[in-house]
Parts: structure tokens; C-alpha cells; sequence
């Protein structure tokens, strides 16, 4: 024991011990038990073997489809807003005009949505996009002159909804995590650049961007990843698991309505593994096309 | 993160002196505008909830959130209520607080634990399980919470606390973050540790473990945010009312047939108290907690 407690060698694997039980445990037996379900019929506790069918089902399913295409277009256009936005806006905070006190109250400001949890979130996004003509997004709507808008019955109008709770909960944070970014960028460099004469903007491209790589790579996987896997916030904004012609509906929703509510544990799970080989698949070349793994393992 | 504010401190201060030179330039005065504006927009939400929570429940679901209200109708109703008569409120309070409080400790510990692993020694399978740790990070949790949900129940642990946290406290982001600062802590201590004869815990324990203090409040900061607004695993994981949580609770009075829609509006600000209270007075760690995984080397 004491042996034990004093080993070099041996202490590493106490100390990541808990780590790979928590993977062992929790991730890879889970992770294992969706692949062998999703080639099952589970019903009432009784697996039966049923080879691809589940996946077979999936691909004949037009709900599915759409739920997936659901998923991706938020996916992209939430990539579309919450990179570029928050990017210049940390470039905005990191110039060195402007009042220091502004800039806080703003970071803050910013910073505060994120800290409101997704349901308290929903709640009052439903709200703010209600019918009524006097809900404030209705408000809005007036003031550019068109009239009360029924926001959560069209696809395209719910969609914006979804998108207005995504960047409000994320600009902040985005930001924040460009702005660390671009405080590690030695000073030296734009100094350099602006005596061989280089505008803010061209310092911007050829400075701030390429340095700001690794942090890009990072928001860029997180982005994919809760896109992709978005779900809680249509679940919230929506009320329920249900929206007007599953206009909500995600992949991972569908996976909850056909595992949780619907108990169909074989096809959600073949829905489940689905969508863990597309994000890997995403994440993981995008990984590898920017080198971050060989950085990390060096 | 000190030689970040280290940074912070150099850029600011020829800014400063600039502007007492020439006063706020046009494009400064630009950018302020342009800030304060985008600042108020964030905060509408918030402050639209604070109006709700004067007004009368079905009156808020019946016009939406506005601003638009007749001030004689705002009315302190639904405070006298919140304190009087919320019914379960303050259990989901005291539950999410509880939860919260035991989830954290227990994270900060067991991933401070396994991160000290990966930075303090050298062995070969390192690499391997660190990858590990960097694809766990990006494996969503709602691809796991199926197979989780259903050995769960095998497990006979459903309706449990316990079972909320347990899968969660070797935290991949915060064995991440833990990993990063741990790098950056003299290696001498450690060997003047095993000179003295303290075993390799004893050094975590008692040699290192007090000097991380920043690094676990930002943790703690984070993770505490985190588990107080968890929603999804608990909402699988729990089935008895009087352990519902906050979010839990606050989703069981968003339904059409609801008469609770006073609750429901001052609940939901009220549940946003204690977070927005830690932010004010813990900004720093709120940040550099949640921008963790993005800042490398």
C-alpha cells in the first residue's frame, strides 16, 4: 500500500482512474448499447435482432429528413451569425478608442444572457414573439410597418425566433472567447505592421485572423456541435416537443419523441447514432484540417 | 490569465493618455453609441421580464412581453405571492441549490484530481487518453442521454440525485482547464514534496491543491452555472415531484391549461437572482471560466 502510495510510475493511472471509469462507464458501454439498440426492436424490455431495419425505416422517414434538415440549416446560419458577429465586435472592444467604463458595461451586458438558463430563456423569447400585436417583437414589427405577425406558426418566422435566442445567449460569449483570443496576440505585431504603413483593416486580416486561428477552431467545433445538436430551445420556445408541421423539429427532438415519449428505443437509437457519425465526422475533420490534434498531442 | 490583464493594463493605458490629449475622437464617440445601443437590445429580455413580474400572470400570456403597459395596473401582487403562497417554489429553490452545491464540490475535486494526472507526469498511454478527453468534449450529450437514460433505469438509480451528477463529475472541459494550470506550476514543488517523504497524493493534496485557489473559483463559478440551469438530464432522470429542481419546476407551469402563470413570470426572474448576484460581484471568474477551452497555451 504504501508501495502504492509513493509509486512514480503507478500514481498517473490513480489520478486518471476516475476519468476512465467515468468514459468506460458512462460513454463508451452507453455509446456501445445505442449501436447494438439500433439494430433491435425493443419492445416492453424485449430486444429482438432486426439487423438494418431501424436504419432502413430512418432513411424511408420524411419526418426525419426534415427534422435533420431542421438541424442543419440552424446549424449553418447559426455558424453564418455567431462567428462574424461577435469577431468584429471583439475587434470593436479590443480597438484601443473608446471609454473604458462603455466597453465594460457592454461586456457585461453581453455577457449577462448566457447566464440565464434555457428554460427561463424560452419562456421569455415565446413571450416577446407572441400574436398579440402588443408583444414586443410585434411592436417592432409595427414600427417597420408591417403588421402583427404570427411568429411562431410560420417556419420561417419561428425559425428567426429560434435564431434571435441563439444569438442572444451566444454573442456575448463569443465574443468573449475571441477577445481572450486577441489580448494573447503580442502587441509588437500590429506595431510592426502599422510602421510598414498596413490599415487597421488589413492588420485585422493578416494579424488578428491567422493568430486568432485556435480560438476560431474552438468556437467553430462548439458551434457544430450545440447546432447540430440544438434541441432544449425549440423545446422551450415551442412549448412542448410539438410545433406547427414539426417546423421545429430537430434531430435530437425526434429522438426524444421516439425514445422518450414514444418508447421506441431500437429506431431512436439508429436516430441517435446518426447524428453522433455526422458530428464526429464534422468535428473530427475539421480537427485534423487545422491540426489541432497534433498540436494538443505534442 | 494574469499576463491577459497584464495586456489589458499596457493597451489601455496609452489610450487613456491619448484621449486626454485630443478628447473622445468622432469614431470613438461612434463606437459608444454603437455600444450602449447593442448593450440595451441584450438586456430587453431581462427587463421585459422585470415588467412581467409586476403584472398580472394571464394578462403577460394573454399580450405578450411589452412595454407597453398601463403603469396604474403594475402592482407588487405577485412578490406578496412569491412569499406567501408559490406553493413548491422554494423547495425546487432549496433542491437546485443543494444539488448544485454537492455536483460542484464533487466536480471540482475529481476533475482537479485526473487533470494533475495528465500534467504533472509522463506515461505512455498519456496521449491516448488525453485524445480521449478532447473527443468527449465534442460527443454532445444528447446523443448520449438515450442509452444513459435506459441504463439508468437498469441501474435501479432513476430519481436520484446521485445519478445527475455522477456522470459529469470527471468534467472533459474542466480536467481541460484544471490540465492547463496545473502546466503551469513548478515542478520543484513536487520533487521538494517527495524529498520531504510526501507520497504523490499527499503532493496533490496538501502541496497543490491550496495554490490552485483562481483556478477553482473559475470553475466553481462555471460549473455552478451550469448545474443550476440544468434542464434535460434532470428532466429524464427525475420523476418525483418534491425533488423537481428549478427548471424542472419552472417547465411544470408552462402549459395552456396553466393558472400558475404568476409563478410562472416572477419564478422565472426570481430563479435568474442568485446567478446574475454571483456574476455581479464574481465577473472575472464568470469570463475566464466560460472562455476556458477557447484560450490555449
Amino acid at each position: 500500500m504504501k508501495q502504492l502510495l509513493y509509486s512514480k510510475r503507478l500514481a498517473p493511472y490513480f489520478f486518471i482512474l476516475p476519468f476512465l471509469v467515468t468514459l468506460a462507464v458512462f460513454w463508451v458501454v452507453p455509446l456501445g448499447r445505442s449501436f447494438v439498440m439500433s439494430t433491435q426492436e425493443v419492445l416492453y424490455g424485449q430486444a429482438t435482432f432486426i439487423g438494418l431495419d431501424n436504419y432502413e425505416r430512418l432513411w424511408q422517414d420524411r419526418i426525419f429528413w426534415q427534422a435533420l434538415f431542421n438541424s442543419l440549416r440552424y446549424m449553418v446560419l447559426t455558424l453564418v451569425l455567431l462567428i462574424p458577429i461577435p469577431l468584429a465586435l471583439a475587434a470593436l472592444i479590443n480597438s484601443n478608442i473608446g471609454s473604458a467604463r462603455i466597453k465594460g458595461f457592454f461586456k457585461a451586458s453581453m455577457f449577462v444572457p448566457a447566464l440565464t438558463s434555457v428554460v427561463v430563456a424560452g419562456i421569455v423569447f415565446r413571450l416577446i414573439f407572441a400574436e398579440s400585436d402588443t408583444a414586443i417583437m410585434n411592436q417592432v414589427a409595427e414600427f417597420f410597418g408591417f403588421g402583427p405577425v404570427r411568429w411562431l406558426r410560420g417556419d420561417v418566422t419561428g425559425l428567426v425566433a429560434l435564431l434571435a435566442i441563439a444569438l442572444w445567449r451566444w454573442t456575448g460569449v463569443n465574443m468573449m472567447y475571441f477577445l481572450a483570443g486577441m489580448q494573447a496576440i503580442p502587441t509588437e505585431y500590429y506595431e510592426a505592421a502599422s510602421i510598414d504603413g498596413a490599415s487597421r483593416f488589413r492588420q485585422f486580416l493578416h494579424i488578428t485572423i491567422p493568430n486568432l486561428r485556435p480560438t476560431i477552431v474552438y468556437v467553430v467545433t462548439i458551434s457544430v456541435y450545440g447546432g447540430l445538436a440544438m434541441f432544449l430551445e425549440s423545446f422551450m420556445l415551442y412549448a412542448g416537443n410539438n410545433s406547427p408541421n414539426n417546423q421545429g423539429l430537430t434531430v435530437v427532438g425526434y429522438l426524444y419523441r421516439k425514445g422518450i415519449e414514444e418508447n421506441d428505443l431500437g429506431f431512436a437509437s439508429a436516430v441517435g447514432v446518426v447524428l453522433l457519425v455526422i458530428v464526429m465526422a464534422i468535428n473530427i475533420s475539421y480537427l485534423v484540417a487545422s491540426g489541432t490534434f497534433r498540436k494538443e498531442a505534442a | 490569465m494574469a499576463v491577459l490583464q497584464e495586456q489589458d493594463r499596457v493597451k489601455t493605458a496609452p489610450a487613456t493618455a491619448a484621449r486626454r490629449r485630443r478628447g473622445p475622437s468622432a469614431a470613438a464617440w461612434i463606437q459608444s453609441v454603437l455600444l450602449v445601443v447593442m448593450a440595451l437590445i441584450s438586456l430587453v429580455p431581462l427587463l421585459a421580464i422585470l415588467v412581467g413580474t409586476f403584472q398580472d400572470g394571464n394578462e403577460v400570456i394573454r399580450r405578450g412581453m411589452t412595454f407597453d403597459v398601463d403603469l396604474g395596473t403594475l402592482s407588487l401582487d405577485n412578490y406578496v405571492l412569491l412569499f406567501t403562497d408559490s406553493g413548491p417554489y422554494f423547495r425546487w429553490f432549496a433542491n437546485t441549490l443543494l444539488l448544485t452545491v454537492g455536483q460542484v464540490a464533487g466536480t471540482l475535486l475529481v476533475s482537479a484530481f485526473v487533470a494533475y494526472g495528465f500534467a504533472m507526469y509522463e506515461f505512455r498511454t498519456k496521449t491516448l487518453w488525453f485524445i480521449m478527453v478532447l473527443l468527449v468534449m465534442t460527443v454532445p450529450f444528447e446523443m448520449l442521454m438515450l442509452p444513459l437514460y435506459v441504463q439508468v433505469n437498469d441501474m435501479g438509480l432513476a430519481d436520484t440525485y446521485l445519478v445527475i451528477a455522477l456522470p459529469f463529475l470527471a468534467s472533459a472541459v474542466t480536467i481541460f482547464f484544471f490540465r492547463q494550470y496545473f502546466l503551469g506550476i513548478p515542478k520543484e514543488i513536487l520533487e521538494a514534496g517527495r524529498v520531504d517523504g510526501v507520497s504523490e497524493f499527499g503532493i496533490f493534496f496538501r502541496l497543490v491543491l491550496p495554490i490552485t485557489k483562481p483556478a477553482m473559483a473559475a470553475m466553481a463559478i462555471l460549473n455552478g452555472m451550469l448545474c443550476w440551469n440544468n434542464f434535460l438530464w434532470p428532466l429524464l432522470v427525475l420523476r418525483s415531484p418534491e425533488k423537481f429542481t428549478l427548471p424542472i419546476g419552472l417547465n411544470t407551469l408552462l402549459t395552456p391549461y396553466g393558472n400558475n402563470y404568476e409563478l410562472l413570470i416572477i419564478g422565472a426572474f426570481f430563479s435568474l437572482i442568485p446567478v446574475l448576484i454571483l456574476f455581479l460581484a464574481f465577473q472575472r471568474f464568470f469570463i475566464e471560466g466560460i472562455t476556458a477551452g477557447a484560450v490555449k497555451g
